[in-house]
């Protein structure tokens, strides 16, 4: 069984938000619109997003590491949001596993909103229906859109490559490879949930370098020799 | 989680309502066993009427709580699942009942159907009761299970949950048919007042018990396994948002810690001391208003258990949210 997921590399993501914004556009006008838009331009705007970007700081001042985090839905393998829904709108799909809301059958109760541990549906305030990301839905599954292209608009947007979007249970697939190969985790593991996103660590590169890689035992131009030779083997005779 | 004023009303409402109609029901099972003089015919009717008002009345404030309540007929699809379907289900089922359980004491079908043994004459009167009895109590744990069935809350996530609900729904039902016996000035005051305050001492017992593991509880997630970073120092810097979001509204209470406290004993001083002080200064001075205040005050405290109830509820997406948490 095919399931969809993103795999987000929080060691290159650089907060930049381009996720975000192309999320809202391509989804504010097609299948999952209008997003709301409410005092756009005032001092306290507010909205429907999909995706947001959030920021936490790791330690303490000096010593401390940014680590921007995206976070939307994680179309979980086992939703503790779809069995609650009492008309049945919140569903997952059988054939790629996208977690969706059908917005002509959604009475605006909000009880699937408490039953996600990862706050990641929003009630739309204007058309009073619940809103998640359907992982761009209308774009991968348009057999008219180039292989290219059929991928969430976030994945398109994002100048770091830091969203790869594949089937999480193809044991082959790019999402999989670097989940195995690169330290992919589930977010809240406890629950149970199974989320089918996963979320790659921050990597540090370092290198062990030990005092005597910089000084050359042997090396016959060190000037730290202070033997007077008369012509009998020294070290580097035997050593070369 | 925040406290919506549809929900308050909706679950004190349908609470007090199954309450009330369960008092007439008991009232009538007394009398039926010669414990209690039978009353008149209307005295049950007119409990029911009004325990079917409150009912209706919660179902209406339910309706302010819906994004789309022109829709809300679709709840009673999901019924294998959700709590909130059964809850749906339930309800004007309890409806139905209540309706049929007053209408036929108005109506005086009280001709004996068949005799149970030697002497209990079962008629329709009694068959409905005991239906209605049963859908009461499965509403008292739909109600209930709509709240303790979200594990993610888990403040809510425990069988207290459904005790309260039980409790608090029974009591104040007793406490109104006391104050309803004052009213019309029939002599099961002190029938109804006892059970009132013997519900409403259960009910304390429930809540203090609940309030005590709420205390000590220990959440499971962290914002570690939140954001799966493996350090105890981490601070959020930005929630995603400028004005907030569904997320900061949706989940908090809006109100401070020390309203939190202060709502908290008013419901502790509101619903369980006073109700039962007046309810015993009532019997000592036989007086037919206290009744009715008692219940008043106890129906305004149980409205402030269910704003803190809401309130100390700490949903795990919170940990995204840290500056409003």
């Amino acid at each position: 069984m095919t399931q969809l997921a993103l795999v987000i590399d929080l060691n290159v993501c650089v907060g930049c938000h381009a996720c975000v914004t192309s999320c809202k556009e391509w989804n504010t006008s097609g299948w999952a619109g209008p997003m709301v838009d409410q005092n756009p331009y005032g001092a306290s705007p507010n909205g429907t997003f999909f995706n947001r970007v959030q920021t936490f700081e790791v330690g303490t001042f000096p010593d401390t590491e940014t680590v921007h985090f995206p976070k939307s839905c994680l179309h979980c393998e086992e939703p503790p949001c779809v069995p609650v829904c009492p008309t049945g709108a919140s569903y997952k799909r059988a054939d790629n596993g996208v977690v969706l809301v059908d917005y002509d059958k959604c009475i605006g109760c909000k009880y699937c909103s408490w039953a996600c541990p990862y706050g990641a549906r929003e009630l739309d305030a204007e058309q009073k229906v619940m809103k998640k990301c359907t992982l761009c839905i209308d774009r991968i599954t348009d057999a008219k859109l180039s292989e290219r292209d059929r991928k969430p608009a976030c994945v398109l947007a994002c100048p770091t490559s830091a969203r790869l979007f594949g089937d999480v249970h193809d044991p082959d697939s790019e999402v999989s490879v670097a989940i195995r190969e690169r330290g992919g985790y589930q977010l809240m593991p406890e629950w149970g949930t199974k989320p089918a996103n996963h979320y790659l660590p921050r990597q540090k590169t370092r290198i062990h370098i030990d005092p005597d890689e910089l000084t050359r035992v042997d090396n016959p131009l060190r000037k730290e020799d202070l033997t007077s030779y008369t012509g009998e083997e020294t070290l580097d005779d035997v050593a070369w | 989680m925040h406290p919506a004023f549809s929900v308050i009303f909706l679950t004190t409402l349908i609470g007090a309502g199954q309450g009330l109609y369960l008092a007439m029901v008991t009232g009538q099972l007394y009398a039926v066993a010669r414990f209690l003089p039978r009353q008149e015919e209307q005295f049950y009717a007119i409990g029911s009427l009004v325990a079917l008002v409150l009912l209706v009345a919660g179902l209406a404030a339910s309706f302010f709580h819906l994004g789309r309540p022109e829709r809300a007929w679709r709840a009673a699809a999901k019924w294998k699942t959700s709590w909130l379907s059964r809850e749906v289900i339930v309800l004007p089922l309890v409806m139905a009942l209540v309706f049929a359980y007053g209408i036929a004491h108005l109506l005086d079908w009280t001709q004996p159907l068949f005799r149970v043994g030697q002497s209990l004459d079962v008629d329709v009167t009694l068959l409905l009761g005991l239906l209605g009895t049963v859908a009461s109590f499965a509403l008292y744990v739909c109600t209930a299970m709509v709240y303790a069935g979200v594990k993610f809350l888990e403040e809510w996530h425990t069988p207290l949950t459904v005790t309260n609900f039980i409790f608090f729904g029974a009591a104040s039902g007793f406490m109104l048919a006391a104050a309803y016996s004052a009213y019309v000035g029939n002599p099961l005051v002190t029938f109804y007042g006892t059970w009132a305050a013997i519900l409403t001492l259960v009910a304390l017992g429930s809540r203090l018990a609940h309030l005590l593991r709420n205390a000590r509880i220990k959440h499971k997630s962290t914002v570690q396994t939140a954001i799966g970073v493996r350090h105890t120092a981490l601070t959020q810097r930005a929630q995603g948002a400028t004005g907030g979001s569904f997320n900061t509204r949706e989940f908090f209470h809006g109100g401070d810690s020390r309203l939190l406290v202060l709502i908290r004993y008013g419901f502790l001083i509101l619903v369980f001391p006073v109700p039962i002080l007046l309810i015993g200064a009532a019997y000592v001075t036989e007086s037919s208003t206290l009744p009715i205040l008692a219940f008043v005050i106890q129906f305004v405290g149980l409205m402030l258990e269910r704003w803190s109830f809401f309130a100390e509820a700490r949903h795990p997406q919170n940990l995204y949210y840290q500056s409003v948490a």
